[in-house]
């Protein structure tokens, strides 16, 4: 939300392109500063904890954007055509947009994996989420490598933000239902493995989308948490997460 | 044992006292508020029982409000004129049924309010065991994630559903005839009876939460939140304990929801929102989690503070920044009762240190 407003903004003064990517970096810059003012010094803070002052500060930031940028619905325009033109592949029609969406998420993917598995950082940063205390050992600075999750993972839902919003328009409080979804995806797919959530992403909006055959469109949120509930009652490894490394992580 | 009682009589003194200042100050419209306050410091006390004794958190009980709410609004409301059958000339007969006047001067036959009363607490119980029972098993951010996950549903339930008013809500709901002659009303000419009633049934809660954190449920629930794995191997069913709190918190918030549905005639989908629950563990945290006495005192100072509108568009950030600032510096909740004998160690040992927000 963030990310798609602050584009919003910064794109009637500068271009489409330098605009989302400054939308981005200040969004990073929000993850960083909101990670070491109100995270960083608390000694070995609860996840429960921790998830609570997240929800403080998502309805802060949320309040904040009401009163800088009003209740107003806004959008980017599209990267490419239009909302009305469409490209045909193979006989169906799809608007442009979509396939921005498609190919941006699945860039993010292969760069996050690669990431993760190639570069000495994201390896670090796998030390500290599997065991903080022995990654400190070994030298890691396990402090930054929490700000820098936060950077990287507000990085992302800010240009997620900028990718989809001219399709689904942003709103000040068009955040809070988003984070509640990527909680499921997270959970369905098993944390900290960003393929599988892809997966389950798209099993996700696909039982939603269908869902509407069945149920009323407003139920559809209702959904998608109904969803994960379930998945936490059932198996709350994910079901492409292993129940061994769930174990690992405290429930 | 008649200490126990002391701290009420002297919060029925209060109240009192409050009362006579807006007699004599001429301000007796702040009773409204104070009324509606009293509704939800009944939510805040029995989510102080489940968050502070029983030491499982939920962020949906907005959600149990609105089903109490919106279940007594729907069978007062919802002429039965229309639908005939057999079900509802039974109930005609047996009396549970009232007809009255409605506002285009036809008949309206509606279910009477007690009856639907008793159906909103007995479907609040249904639900409540049903959720609780695969809920508690969780732990920790999961927990809050499924409780924070129910109240969205209930939110969107009645935000999608035609026959609850979607986004408008249901108005025009009666009184509630407590008693012969005590009508629950947001009538200003019954406005300081409602007034006492309303705290007189918070008082009620008080004393049934009072005893029942002293009795042996209470200590096993203390043992449970000390300790999860000791109190079972004690022999403590913990599960059971943890259970039948849910639902006790969630039988008070369905009691409110019902009760401030007669008493403002109406009921919005903004009252099954998130930031409503979200306020209420605020509140139970800025009290002291396991400190009955400081959440209601603050629900009645902060409640009131935002239901006159003191806090103008900053509502919801208020109470964003309370749950922040306590979770950062004061995770165990802020009026503990330990509260001053740690503020005396922290002086003595590190000045530093000593930072209550």
């Amino acid at each position: 939300m963030l990310g798609g407003m602050t584009a919003v903004t910064l794109n009637q003064f500068i271009p489409l392109p330098l605009a989302i990517l400054a939308a981005v970096v200040i969004t990073m810059i929000v993850g960083a500063i909101i990670e070491i003012v109100f995270i960083r010094w608390l000694h070995k803070p609860s996840v429960l904890r921790m998830v609570i002052i997240t929800i403080g500060i998502s309805i802060l930031i949320r309040e904040t954007a009401l009163h800088i940028w009003g209740e107003s619905v806004r959008a980017l325009p599209y990267f490419t055509g239009s909302s009305v033109s469409s490209i045909n592949l193979g006989g169906v029609y799809i608007s442009s947009q979509i396939l921005w969406v498609v190919g941006i998420g699945a860039l993010v993917v292969a760069a996050l994996t690669a990431f993760f598995n190639l570069t000495m950082l994201g390896r670090q940063m796998r030390a500290c989420s599997a065991n903080r205390d022995a990654a400190r050992l070994c030298g890691i600075n396990a402090g930054n490598m929490v700000t820098l999750s936060f950077m990287v993972s507000a990085a992302i839902g800010a240009l997620g933000g900028c990718i989809i919003c001219p399709i689904t328009y942003v709103q000040y409080d068009s955040g809070t239902p988003l984070a509640i979804k990527g909680f499921t995806v997270a959970i369905l797919g098993g944390l900290g493995n960003s393929t599988a959530a892809v997966g389950a992403g798209m099993i996700l909006g696909i039982l939603e989308s269908f869902s509407i055959w069945v149920l009323p469109t407003a139920y559809k949120e209702a959904i998608s948490i109904a969803i994960l509930l379930a998945i936490l009652f059932v198996k709350p490894s994910g079901i492409f997460g292993s129940a061994e490394a769930a174990r690992l992580k405290e429930f | 044992m008649a200490r126990r009682y002391l701290p009420i009589a002297a919060f029925a003194g209060l109240i009192v006292a409050i009362q006579l200042a807006t007699l004599f100050s001429g301000t007796a419209y702040y009773l409204t508020q104070l009324t509606m306050t009293a509704y939800y410091s009944l939510v805040i006390v029995g989510l102080c029982m489940l968050i502070g004794y029983a030491g499982q958190i939920s962020l949906g009980h907005a959600g149990f409000f609105a089903i109490g709410g919106y279940v007594t609004a729907f069978l007062t409301t919802c002429n039965l004129n229309l639908h005939p059958g057999v079900i509802v000339s039974l109930l005609g007969k047996s009396g549970a049924l009232v007809a009255r006047p409605d506002a285009y001067g036809g008949s309206l036959l509606t279910v009477h309010p007690w009856l639907a009363c008793a159906a909103a607490i007995l479907l609040t119980v249904v639900i409540a065991y049903l959720v609780g029972g695969p809920v508690l098993k969780l732990k920790g951010h999961y927990l809050a994630m499924a409780t924070l996950g129910f109240g969205i549903i209930v939110y969107r339930m009645v935000l999608g559903t035609e026959f609850l008013g979607a986004a408008d809500g249901i108005t025009d709901v009666p009184g509630f005839p407590l008693l012969p002659g005590v009508l629950i009303t947001g009538n200003s000419s019954a406005r300081v009876s409602n007034y006492y009633l309303a705290w007189g049934l918070v008082i009620l809660g008080m004393v049934l939460l009072l005893n029942l954190i002293h009795s042996r449920v209470g200590r096993a629930l203390a043992a449970v939140h000390g300790a999860e794995d000791a109190a079972g191997a004690m022999g403590i069913p913990t599960a059971r304990y943890k259970l039948n709190t849910f639902v006790l918190s969630a039988v008070f918030a369905a009691l409110a929801g019902v009760l401030l549905t007669h008493y403002n005639g109406g009921i919005g989908p903004s009252e099954a929102s998130v930031m409503k629950s979200v306020r209420y563990v605020a509140i139970v945290a800025i009290g002291g989690m396991a400190n009955l006495w400081g959440a209601l005192s603050m629900s009645l100072v902060l409640n009131y503070l935002s239901l006159r509108g003191y806090f103008g568009t900053y509502d919801d950030a208020v109470f964003g920044l309370i749950l922040i600032l306590i979770m950062l510096f004061a995770p165990d909740g802020l009026l503990r009762r330990h509260l001053f004998s740690d503020l005396k160690r922290a002086i003595s040992r590190n000045p530093v240190e000593e930072e209550a927000p």
